[in-house]
């Protein structure tokens, strides 16, 4: 059974009609010794970082519990800025901290219009040459490279050696990353037809 | 590249997509679930429920047709239409819409733009500005568009960006319908305006119009519905003809 961590942050309609739509088996945790029993956790989120706020505390300590336990955990935009240490769009609440790095704010180019929020469909590229050579995603299994996925947000992480997708929007970010069976993605895979679905069955065969 | 989307609108009465022509004289399109699926395979990227009347008869959004539309496509979804309180942007949310699109609503209160985009983030506000040309500038109407609301179409997108929008939905109600073309001065006067992405709508006829609209219009995005309802033009086609244009697209 799937924990879809319910914190208030948006709406969790899309992701559940996707995983219905994939035959998935889960549940909205009441309380958080329930994410220590999931087979595999789902952090999702739209919106404000600050939102995340109402995880620290028994919510962040039960999640890290099952992280370190080996449980899989995938984070969906916030979500997965909430992975790492924190952002600078809420510099006061502390991320989970299982990845290095903090999440700022995207920059654009008015020049380029390249605007902020960046809204709408990106490619999926590999971080750097070396690495899609090096690090076969378990995450990104099955797409085609330079996939379009569909992105909302205006803070992002930075690329790191747990990046495995990178999109460029006026500067690079990390639009998925995977350590261990840790994985996140900035952008939203139950917005992202074919290609979106396709992801989120690759984290749901990771958790068995 | 982050790329110009193509968007399909299905203005919906009665549990049905219907369509008219500079807002009168409408006729029936299909079953919303079914023209949905159609658009996902040939890779439509958004689609946008309309409740047409809702506005006029003070209808709710129509949740049943909004959750049978999210079942079958993993696309963002935009619903809009009525949408007048906190209360009915949650309904609409609740039953599976990605985004709301506020129009009267939000000229009346544009504290309802700031509430929403609180609650559920900017992204998921869109501001819906329906607009005619007039001598100097282009005059926004409401009410369905059947009522002058005295305010310039730019300096609106202006405001509403400021009170947390986080898209324009820019219907030119001169060419509504019209298949004439968007109207590209309009759609640049707004886009230069704002730092937000603009939703170009109103007179897609030709493959030609959408290539015009990401360029001269300088949209983000272009909205269409009688030319895909109908299969005219496939979606495929378009974003096949945009990219031999040079412009980015998800095929």
């Amino acid at each position: 059974m799937i924990a879809l961590v319910d914190y208030g942050a948006g709406n969790l309609t899309s992701v559940r009609k996707a995983l219905t739509a994939l035959g998935a088996e889960f549940h909205t945790p009441l309380a958080p010794e329930e994410c220590g029993v999931a087979t595999g956790l789902i952090v999702p989120g739209v919106g404000n970082f600050a939102a995340t706020e109402r995880l620290v505390g028994p919510w962040r300590d039960s999640i890290r519990a099952a992280v370190d336990r080996g449980t899989p955990l995938l984070g969906i935009c916030v979500g997965m800025q909430w992975l790492f240490e924190g952002s600078d769009e809420a510099p006061d609440v502390p991320g989970l901290g299982v990845l290095p790095g903090r999440v700022q704010r995207l920059k654009g180019d008015a020049a380029l219009r390249l605007k902020i929020p960046h809204v709408g469909w990106n490619a999926l590229e590999p971080p750097s040459p070396q690495a899609s050579a090096s690090r076969p995603s378990r995450l990104l299994a099955g797409l085609e490279p330079g996939a379009h996925v569909y992105f909302t947000h205006s803070y992002a992480a930075p690329v790191t050696s747990d990046c495995v997708g990178a999109t460029t929007h006026a500067q690079p970010f990390a639009a998925a990353v995977e350590r261990d069976r840790v994985f996140g993605v900035q952008f939203h895979p139950e917005k992202s037809s074919d290609a979106g679905l396709r992801i989120l069955k690759n984290f749901l065969e990771v958790c068995g | 590249m982050l790329t110009k989307r193509v968007i399909a609108c299905m203005d919906v009465r009665d549990g049905q997509v219907v369509k008219g022509v500079q807002f009168q004289q409408l006729r029936h399109a299909g079953d919303p679930a079914a023209l949905a699926r159609r658009y996902n395979v040939e890779g439509i990227d958004e689609v946008v429920i309309l409740d047409i009347t809702a506005t006029l008869e003070k209808r709710q959004a129509m949740a049943r047709t909004i959750d049978a539309v999210a079942r079958e496509i993993f696309l963002p979804l935009t619903v809009g239409g009525g949408i007048r309180s906190e209360d009915d942007a949650a309904a609409a949310v609740d039953a599976g819409a990605d985004k709301v699109s506020l129009n009267t609503a939000a000229l009346h209160d544009p504290g309802l733009i700031t509430r929403l985009a609180r609650r559920y983030g900017s992204q998921a506000v869109i501001v819906a500005i329906d607009a005619k040309r007039r001598e100097a500038g282009f005059a926004v109407y409401v009410r369905s568009g059947t009522a002058d609301a005295a305010r310039d179409a730019v300096e609106w997108a202006r405001q509403a960006e400021a009170c947390g929008a986080g898209e324009i939905l820019l219907t030119s109600m001169d060419r509504d319908g019209t298949r004439a073309g968007f109207d590209c001065e309009m759609t640049a006067a707004v886009a230069d305006a704002v730092n937000i992405p603009v939703i170009a709508s109103g007179g897609a006829g030709e493959l030609d119009h959408f290539a015009d609209v990401f360029t001269a219009g300088r949209a983000d995005a272009a909205l269409a519905a009688s030319i895909f309802h109908y299969a005219d033009t496939s979606v495929t086609d378009l974003k096949r003809f945009l990219r031999t244009k040079g412009i980015p697209v998800r095929l």
